[in-house]
């Protein structure tokens, strides 16, 4: 749809898991839900975060494809691997950065979110953002969020020192420009 | 209280509002002397520089709004809780402005309408009090019958039960309820319903309820039958029918008209359409608080919905109520009420030392009976568990996923546990969906709020033990 993206805000997400039925419901994918769903830590807090892939200017899944089953539409779509070209490798899987691609082992294929081009294409919302009832995944014009949300949307991502620019936003806060993800915090580098 | 003794022991309290647009500050003022930060922490568990910080916070934004949902009604006290956020909101200046005021949410598409016209047993359509003679002799006029035909106030829905116990009640017709899940003390509500002498249940679905009934008529969903809601920003809506109803199943107007009609009362019933209905509702809310006469379906699509009261056509409606600070009173000033403490209808002691809370998940809604039948909804929360925190279960020998058997005043109930950091560790949580042994409400309490009659679902006393896992034959034999 013309003038119009996708912006994911986890923080207002409730754990209703409507995006996921809504998405199973999809012909494309029968049965089968695109959507990446985490309670973040049950035990410890009640956060729920569900999105959408965030479809890269330069997907790191077609980068590290063997096969070139991966390709990016003229319009920034990321599509599930070429059936027939995909080997059921899985480094599309280890090497996105936002951890997207499914591998479905029956059909030895990945299989991700598409956001729906088929429905957009023809005037129509994707699937997930016609049914969230908090808007945490919301597809409208960048006027809408820019008057209805405190927060900024951003769509560059650092995974340590790799850029990675979306098609996608993210809804940070006001004093955000990029989201960082420093790979160091998550290390073990012995005893400080 | 422990907020509003910090706003007025800091003098963070707005004079000019108080004194323009309240009565009753002094003696509310004087009631909060005791409730310094340290008594409150050591009642309430609430640290005193998070109350503290919370009163600053309230008290000095430019605009707040005091929010809550139906817990802090669901108390033997739920009146005086929601009269102390609005002594609150009172006494900060909070109140008929922008961005400013105090709102509970409801917890159905429908719980504020409802309870604008009559279905709250005390009422007249339009807000009007049932016992008030010039309400009477209005609605007796639009209905076409004289004003000693109107019966006085009924009883509530926890009180009806009660009713039927001592005999007064022997006939009972329900639409779209399942107090045989929702109602405190199941067990009761389950014996009250099977002592009826004729029990009818209009439902869209066969509710663990209306399998008690005599008879059922099978009735309609709110995407079958057009009808108005009325949000809880006072918006009224219109909900157009998107499907028939299924088989032989009805719209619930006409489910009600018919009865009517074999009763021999047709001619007061006479619609052959909701928009009829809907516009002698207008009528008889016309000139009550909640006025709906300038309401018409026409100018609802065309304005996303009008705001009562709207006493003509041409009236905008009103989208803030108390503008300026007016309320209702014939005076107009709001009144600061006294909230003292009582305690819980169910006290804790040395048997039944843990608090007991229920409520809900989010994949369930209510009473279940529309969630606890679609798959995916089940899949997420197929059985109602146990929440507890990590140093309760330490202490009791509980660890995730055992079984645990939780006992209150009325039963015992035995469910898996979920241990979670974000309950308290005197109060554990069970949700409410879901009916028999598998029902939270066989352990809740009868106890009502003696103003709004609304039971204290959010506080049982209980106990909590290690249970063997039901079915494994070491579950004592029973």
């Amino acid at each position: 749809m013309f003038g119009y993206e996708f912006y994911v805000d986890p923080s207002r997400c409730i754990g209703c898991k409507s995006c996921m039925s809504a998405c199973e419901e999809c012909e494309t994918h029968r049965g089968k839900s695109m959507i990446n769903f985490d309670f973040i830590d049950r035990p410890e807090r009640i956060a729920t975060a569900a999105y959408v892939c965030f479809h890269c200017e330069d997907p790191t899944c077609a980068e590290v494809c063997p096969a070139d089953a991966i390709k990016r539409g003229l319009d920034g779509i990321v599509q599930s691997a070429l059936e027939p070209r995909c080997i059921g490798c899985s480094n599309c899987v280890l090497a996105c950065p936002f951890g997207i691609p499914k591998m479905q082992i029956a059909e030895e294929q990945m299989m991700k979110c598409d956001m729906c081009y088929d429905r957009s294409a023809a005037g129509r919302k994707p699937m997930c953002a016609t049914v969230c009832p908090s808007q945490a995944l919301s597809y409208v014009k960048p006027e809408t969020i820019a008057n209805e949300r405190r927060e900024k949307p951003t769509n560059v991502f650092y995974f340590g020192n790799q850029k990675v620019t979306t098609k996608v936003f993210m809804m940070v806060p006001e004093d955000v420009t990029a989201v960082s993800v420093d790979v160091v915090d998550y290390m073990w580098e012995g005893h400080p | 209280m422990g907020m509003l003794h910090i706003v007025l022991r800091d003098g963070l309290e707005d004079r000019q509002f108080i004194a323009d647009h309240t009565v009753g500050f002094e003696e509310v003022a004087a009631s909060t002397v005791s409730y310094d930060p340290q008594s409150v922490a050591e009642r309430t568990g609430v640290p005193p520089d998070a109350i503290e910080r919370a009163a600053h916070m309230f008290a000095e934004a430019d605009r707040a709004i005091a929010l809550h949902a139906r817990g802090l009604e669901h108390h033997s006290k739920g009146v005086e809780n929601c009269s102390a956020l609005i002594n609150l909101c009172l006494a900060t200046g909070h109140l008929g402005r922008e961005g400013s005021g105090c709102a509970m949410i409801t917890g159905q598409g429908n719980g504020q309408g409802g309870r604008e016209h009559g279905q709250k047993c005390d009422q007249l359509p339009g807000q009007r009090s049932i016992s008030d003679p010039a309400a009477r002799e209005h609605v007796a006029r639009v209905w076409g019958i004289s004003p000693e035909e109107i019966p006085q106030a009924g009883l509530t829905a926890a009180e009806i039960m009660e009713a039927i116990h001592r005999g007064e009640i022997k006939g009972l017709l329900s639409i779209c309820f399942n107090p045989v899940v929702s109602l405190p003390d199941s067990t009761y509500t389950r014996e009250a319903l099977d002592k009826l002498e004729f029990f009818g249940v209009i439902d869209f679905f066969l509710s663990e309820t209306a399998q008690h009934a005599d008879v059922v008529l099978a009735g309609s969903l709110q995407e079958e039958e057009e009808g108005v809601v009325c949000s809880t920003e006072g918006r009224v809506l219109h909900i157009q029918k998107a499907v028939d109803p299924p088989a032989n199943a009805r719209g619930d107007a006409s489910i009600v008209c018919e009865i009517a009609r074999r009763l021999g009362k047709e001619k007061f019933f006479p619609y052959q359409t909701t928009r009829e209905i809907f516009d002698e509702l207008r009528e008889a809310s016309r000139g009550g608080v909640a006025d709906y006469y300038g309401i018409t379906y026409e100018r609802i699509d065309q304005e996303m919905g009008v705001f009562w009261p709207c006493p003509s056509l041409d009236h905008p409606g009103t989208p803030r109520l108390f503008e300026g600070g007016v309320s209702m009173h014939p005076d107009g000033k709001c009144r600061f009420l006294l909230t003292p403490w009582r305690e819980s209808g169910d006290p804790v002691d040395e048997t039944f030392p843990l608090y007991l809370t229920t409520g809900r998940v989010v994949s369930q809604y209510l009473s279940g009976s529309q969630t606890r039948r679609i798959g995916a909804l089940v899949d997420q929360y197929p059985e109602p568990r146990l929440e507890l925190h990590p140093r309760l279960a330490a202490s009791l020998g509980i660890a995730a996923d055992d079984w645990v058997s939780v006992t209150t005043r009325r039963t015992e109930m035995t469910l898996q546990a979920s241990v979670v950091k974000t309950i308290r560790p005197d109060t554990v949580f069970i949700p409410y969906h879901w009916p028999g042994r598998r029902s939270a409400n066989q352990l809740t309490h009868r106890t009502l709020d003696p103003r709004s009659k609304i039971p204290e679902f959010k506080v049982s006393a209980c106990r909590l033990n290690k249970a063997p896992r039901p079915g494994s034959g070491q579950a004592g034999g029973r």
